[in-house]
């Protein structure tokens, strides 16, 4: 994975805070894709990322766009390329969770449901951490947020987007994580080989808004898939399931305590969600037995 | 070539000829017909461009400025709850200084429903940095659809052509549709630095600090103000190429007019007649038809107006708590002029009412009785 870093095409000099996935995230899917790429980037934590006018941290081309139109504006540059013979250029789509799950969701439903030949990342840092921490519908159950007091925690579950993007019949949908990044970046070079709407949804840990020191950041999120809070997968044409990683089924509470979002959290609450990750852990399993790799799809 | 076409066609024929690249939409009824047709003339190949069926008016709008931020030729059209739906974006074509175009039919907004012609959409959008051009009959849509390109392009301000539900946008008129090749060389393909390249990468529309943000914003409305002689010029350019002019304003017996009365759109054509029948009975009356909305002429409407007695301004629209937004901005232009006029400013016609000769009659002959007007927004065929 070792880079040089003139051959990056992330700079340094980045507005990030120190431990953030975001930033991860975007570093290895530029690996993969190479500067034959166009960015999109909505309203998120990568606005500021980029860094101010004049000056950009990205070396390839980016186009900063509305909070709700990743999925529009992608699919605008995808036409435009195309038309001028371009297909050959990468357009890549890079948006939070709040512009994903929340506000983007239509526009990149829109996208989907076309099959826009864009891959959208997702970097997941589970609430609108760029505006100071307010919930998001990606946030987890009983998550401290500045919306979201320990006194009122988060209610209800995190929202599944591989699920939505999967109904779309999306012809590759993958979830990924920071701690992983060879994983992530051969999602990216496989998503380059299939031509449709590419969603990777990656685990993003955000050392203000999650709580923790900025050097356990990778732990954290490694963590998060060995508790199965946050499971690597891959769904092909939203109906083949591959499980990529296979967790160490560490007890929950290992994730939680690691965490000052989750300090308040009682015995029992921990209990429930132990449940709760043990039985959607139990759906994807299944799901995966359930593979429909060899049933013939109408014509 | 003639061809009788409703107003919705004449565009969807001009952004053919317009070698348009990429045609994104979402249907509302009055529009629907442009973005049929262009399915059509995508479909069979005649139009070579790549059109989204996207599932809003706001992702057509977002769709738009990304693809001519990668340097294409790009169009969508819209009316009404669209329109207002778009409101944010407009802002973002304008301030990435894009050269996009975009009909609107004008139509009243909800609730409660209704469809027709009103221009309150538009004009809510007036601040949003868009040139606004509002237009008269279905020849005027096809030859402003592709004037509006020929000006976007020299401003790299997004432009929006505006005319009335039904009255154009279903009624049909003989169109003459000029050749392609004479519009190729009117309106060469389009070119443009400053776009997505992965050649030569840059960030378009990231963050900026009040250091340069208010800079930005001067630029903007310079090129507003450079807009105006622009818009003349595409006018005057037009006519050499295809014999057919327009500019700014229009002006019909305003020389030597006590009273001018101004009308913008549709509402122009009864206005014709019946200045031309009270000149027959002698009175000293002409007509201003606005054209250009944003930037609005100041120079051109006040060379006009200044020094008659009366100016009366029919609107099918509204300022709520102010009135007829084209009489207010008629005011407002012409305050500090030591000649100003009267302003009569009469709203009439609003969602799709007709605005018949004899109402606009009533109108004239009520100002010409009246000093003065008793407030600033003066209403016309409400019913009791």
């Amino acid at each position: 994975m070792r880079m040089k870093a003139s051959e990056e095409l992330i700079t340094s000099g980045h507005l990030a805070c120190q431990g953030c996935g975001g930033t991860m995230v975007m570093r290895h899917a530029l690996r993969a894709l190479g500067d034959n790429t166009v960015v999109v980037i909505p309203a998120c934590c990568w606005t500021i990322i980029a860094g101010q006018f004049p000056y950009s941290s990205l070396r390839v081309p980016i186009l900063h766009t509305a909070f709700e139109t990743a999925g529009a504006a992608a699919s605008g540059v995808r036409a435009a390329l195309d038309i001028q013979g371009k297909e050959d250029t990468n357009v890549l789509a890079f948006a939070g969770d709040g512009g994903t799950f929340d506000i983007g969701l239509q526009s990149l439903s829109g996208a989907a449901e076309r099959n826009e030949d864009i891959i959208y990342i997702c970097y997941d840092n589970e609430a609108y951490m760029n505006t100071g921490i307010q919930r998001s519908s990606a946030t987890p159950e009983m998550a401290w947020t500045t919306t979201t007091p320990s006194t009122r925690p988060k209610s209800g579950p995190k929202k599944n987007m591989i699920q939505i993007l999967a109904a779309h019949k999306a012809p590759y949908c993958a979830t990924a994580n920071v701690a992983w990044p060879e994983d992530l970046t051969n999602k990216v070079k496989k998503a380059m080989t299939i031509r449709g709407t590419k969603f990777i949804h990656v685990l993003s840990p955000c050392p203000p808004g999650w709580k923790i020191s900025s050097e356990y950041s990778i732990e954290v999120a490694r963590l998060a898939t060995h508790c199965n809070v946050f499971p690597i997968y891959e769904v092909y044409d939203g109906e083949r399931y591959h499980i990529n990683i296979q967790p160490k089924n560490i007890p929950v509470t290992e994730y939680l305590k690691a965490q000052g979002r989750f300090r308040h959290l009682t015995d029992e609450e921990i209990e429930h969600i132990q449940k709760r990750v043990d039985y959607e852990w139990k759906i994807l399993l299944q799901r995966e037995m359930t593979d429909s790799y060899h049933m013939n799809m109408p014509a | 070539m003639k061809k009788v076409l409703m107003g919705n066609h004449a565009a969807s024929w001009a952004v053919k000829l317009a070698d348009v690249k990429m045609i994104a939409a979402y249907p509302i009824t009055p529009q629907t017909q442009i973005v049929e047709e262009l399915s059509e003339m995508c479909g069979s190949g005649e139009l070579k461009a790549k059109f989204l069926k996207v599932e809003s008016e706001h992702s057509a709008m977002a769709s738009c400025i990304a693809a001519s931020s990668a340097g294409v030729r790009a169009f969508t059209a819209t009316s009404a709850n669209g329109l207002a739906l778009m409101h944010e974006l407009l802002h973002w074509a304008s301030g990435a200084r894009l050269p996009l175009v975009m009909v609107n039919v004008n139509r009243a907004m909800a609730p409660g429903w209704n469809i027709w012609a009103d221009q309150s959409d538009s004009l809510s959008q007036r601040d949003t940095g868009w040139l606004q051009l509002y237009v008269e009959d279905n020849q005027e849509v096809l030859d402003t659809v592709l004037q509006a390109y020929y000006i976007a392009e020299k401003v790299n301000l997004p432009v929006m052509v505006c005319y009335d539900a039904f009255f154009l946008s279903h009624t049909y008129e003989a169109v003459d549709i000029p050749e392609k090749q004479a519009v190729q060389d009117w309106l060469p393909p389009h070119a443009r630095e400053n776009i997505l390249n992965t050649k030569d990468p840059r960030a378009f529309n990231g963050l900026v600090m009040p250091d340069v943000y208010m800079e930005m914003r001067y630029k903007l409305q310079q090129a507003h103000e450079e807009a105006v002689a622009v818009v003349k010029e595409a006018g005057e350019s037009f006519a050499k190429a295809f014999d057919r002019s327009y500019s700014t304003i229009e002006t019909v017996y305003c020389d030597d007019a006590e009273t001018v009365l101004v009308t913008s759109s549709s509402t122009t054509s009864p206005a014709r007649l019946v200045v031309e029948a009270l000149r027959e009975k002698g009175m000293k009356i002409g007509l201003m038809k606005v054209r250009l909305f944003r930037p609005f002429p100041v120079d051109d409407i006040c060379q006009v107006l200044s020094g008659k007695k009366k100016v009366v301004v029919i609107d099918r629209n509204i300022s709520f708590g102010k009135g007829g937004i084209f009489a207010d901005e008629i005011r407002g232009a012409i305050a500090n002029d030591p000649q100003a006029p009267i302003i009569f400013g009469y709203i009439t016609g609003l969602g799709g009412r007709d605005i018949t000769p004899e109402l606009v009659e009533d109108i004239v002959m009520e100002a010409e009785k009246n000093e003065r007007p008793e407030r600033l927004a003066l209403w016309k065929g409400l019913k009791s």
